[in-house]
């Protein structure tokens, strides 16, 4: 728009000013300032001094983190696998023009809506072996029924897994669902035409179709699962022991709960480089894709 | 021929079969846990530790949830959920309002007052949508300190409404570039100028997206954790803090009805804005990902 007169020339710039200035302070400074903070020798209280790479040595020598990094490679690459397959079979159900879909839709959304602590909370309870799943499953007459995996240090990580699953389905089923709705039909017709089977055409043509929709889905769903924090703490508050400790548990202890401040904010420069190196190549490949279409 | 004809409606009448039977399965896995958390809500501590899980109650009783909403432990006030919840209708309110105003005028200059530069400050606000906040909690802990907010709803309010800019912005910025300049631009020439644009020709026409964008804010903000229990303690607390403390209670025989009761009174508000209004939900959902 042209402006038509000096007001509005600068009006526009003053409005978006105060905002662009809160992000700035609130992320990009502090960002700094975080960062800052992993090069010091700060405890307690942040202190300013200069000590080099020594609190990223601290934290690479700290066994606990270890144990973070580890779990969140085993949580991210089955949490994806498993949410990304799960909501695109439900997406190419549902794309069969079922009946009630509008309802069924609704049911596999609504973990969404909920917060963690409640997701974490409800499904400690399903998981408790004294009292939930598996004692049913027992009763039914399945004696010998085993499901005691929050118990269990090794086996923890993956009731995360569950939870979260349950949790995330619903979106990458709506983004998938969207992504098939965008397709033109008469491609599957044609290629019914020449013989092929559904389940083969899916595979084959659909599906390398959904390229986009795969790509944001497996963004989004790596930050969920790097930032993931309140479902491992109300499920198994990084137990039993540290067994499901993560890297934003970790940070969160460091710093509130054992006053190692330097090794919290080295933690949290590490989460913010790896969220960095997923979401910047992405951001900019969608902001360009933009420009090329306007 | 004929029998081709049969075995293709016979393979097309099984494929049925699987479709709804799948559908049907996953449904109920998805439902189980608020079917769970519902019936375990309305059962007494005696029914549960005599077995019952999944099963209706045998007795139904609404002792638990009474416990829940004024009579839990939350650290050593027993005071129950109903200060948390009112903490958090506080803290949701004008945080939702001040992050969507916000981000309809941001949205709106970007695209109809774009100047050298848009684009850059764009990108700029958009990393915030995905910043791991465990990279800006301790700053934030400071300056909150500094402005004598910490361990207060306004502190909250605030740290939402900042956090909240970028997702806000984007919504707008994508509802407002597909309304035509046209539009805009016969404002002008009749003399309006920016705010007057703003408020009656714009915001007229962008009641879905203020709907999204405040079901979306509403629901990140009242799910909140990681923030509530980084910069408040005690009576201040948000109900997801509160919920969380009442479940990690060790003392005592665990009420698992109380917590079950309690993490349903949590997750009742969000769930009724997604189901009176799931639609705009979705819209949220999926903003983040696909262009507008």
């Amino acid at each position: 728009m042209s402006p038509k007169n000096k007001l509005d020339l600068w009006l526009p710039r003053l409005v978006l000013s105060p905002s662009l200035l809160a992000v700035l302070i609130a992320v990009y400074l502090f960002i700094v300032w975080t960062a800052w903070i992993s090069l010091s020798s700060s405890q307690m209280v942040p202190k300013f001094d200069f000590v080099g790479v020594e609190q990223y040595v601290r934290l690479w020598s700290t066994p606990r983190w270890h144990t973070a990094v580890a779990n969140l490679f085993i949580f991210t690459a089955l949490f994806l696998t498993i949410t990304i397959a799960l909501g695109l079979f439900l997406a190419i159900l549902l794309d069969q023009k079922v009946r009630a879909e509008g309802f069924l839709r609704a049911v596999y959304l609504y973990p969404m809506a909920l917060s963690f602590i409640v997701t974490g909370t409800a499904w400690k309870w399903i998981l408790n072996p004294d009292l939930g799943l598996q004692k049913v499953i027992n009763e039914l007459g399945w004696t010998g029924f085993v499901f005691d995996w929050i118990t269990q240090p090794s086996f923890a990580i993956y009731c995360v897994v569950i939870a979260a699953v349950w949790q995330s389905t619903g979106f990458a089923m709506a983004i998938f669902l969207a992504g098939l709705r965008a397709i033109d039909t008469s491609i599957i017709k044609a290629a019914q035409i020449e013989g092929a089977s559904l389940p083969r055409i899916y595979l084959n043509v659909i599906v390398p179709m959904l390229r986009p929709a795969f790509l944001s889905v497996i963004v989004l769903l790596s930050y969920i699962s790097i930032k993931s924090f309140d479902l491992v703490l109300a499920l198994t508050n990084a137990g039993p022991g540290s067994a499901t400790e993560m890297p934003s548990t970790f940070m969160f202890a460091a710093t509130f709960r054992r006053n190692q401040m330097g090794v919290g904010a080295a933690s949290a420069i590490m989460m913010l480089m790896t969220v960095a190196a997923i979401i910047v190549p992405y951001l900019y490949s969608e902001l360009r894709e933009d420009r090329n279409a306007h | 021929m004929r029998t081709e004809e049969h075995s293709a409606r016979r393979s097309r009448q099984i494929g049925r079969v699987f479709i709804y039977g799948s559908l049907i399965a996953l449904a109920a896995f998805y439902l189980m846990p608020l079917w769970v958390m519902t019936v375990t809500s309305l059962k007494s501590l005696d029914e549960i530790y005599g077995g019952s899980f999944i099963g209706m109650p045998k007795a139904i009783t609404l002792e638990a949830w009474n416990k829940a909403w004024q009579e839990a432990c939350i650290g050593t006030a027993c005071t129950g959920l109903r200060p948390y919840f009112i903490n958090s209708i506080l803290m949701v309110v004008p945080a939702v309002i001040l992050s969507t105003g916000i981000g309809a005028i941001n949205g709106y200059i970007l695209t109809k007052w774009r100047f050298a530069g848009a684009n850059a400050i764009f990108g700029l606000l958009l990393f915030g949508c995905f910043l791991p906040f465990q990279a800006v909690i301790l700053p934030m802990a400071q300056v909150l300190g500094r402005l004598h907010l910490s361990g207060t709803i306004p502190g909250l309010v605030l740290v939402h409404t900042v956090y909240g800019i970028s997702f806000t912005t984007l919504f707008f910025r994508n509802y407002f570039i597909t309304i035509p300049d046209e539009l805009t631009r016969a404002a002008q020439i009749d003399g309006a100028g920016f705010f007057r644009i703003f408020f009656s020709v714009m915001l007229p026409t962008a009641l879905p997206i203020i709907v999204v964008s405040c079901i979306w804010q509403f629901t990140q903000i009242w799910n909140d954790f990681l923030f509530g229990v980084s910069f408040t303690a005690g009576q201040s607390s948000p109900i997801t803090v509160a919920l969380n403390n009442i479940v990690n209670v060790t003392m005592g025989r665990k009420q698992y009805n109380v917590d079950m009761a309690a993490a349903m009174i949590a997750a009742i508000p969000t769930l009724f804005v997604y189901v009176v209004a799931g639609r705009y939900f979705v819209r949220g959902l999926t903003a983040g990902a696909v262009k507008g």
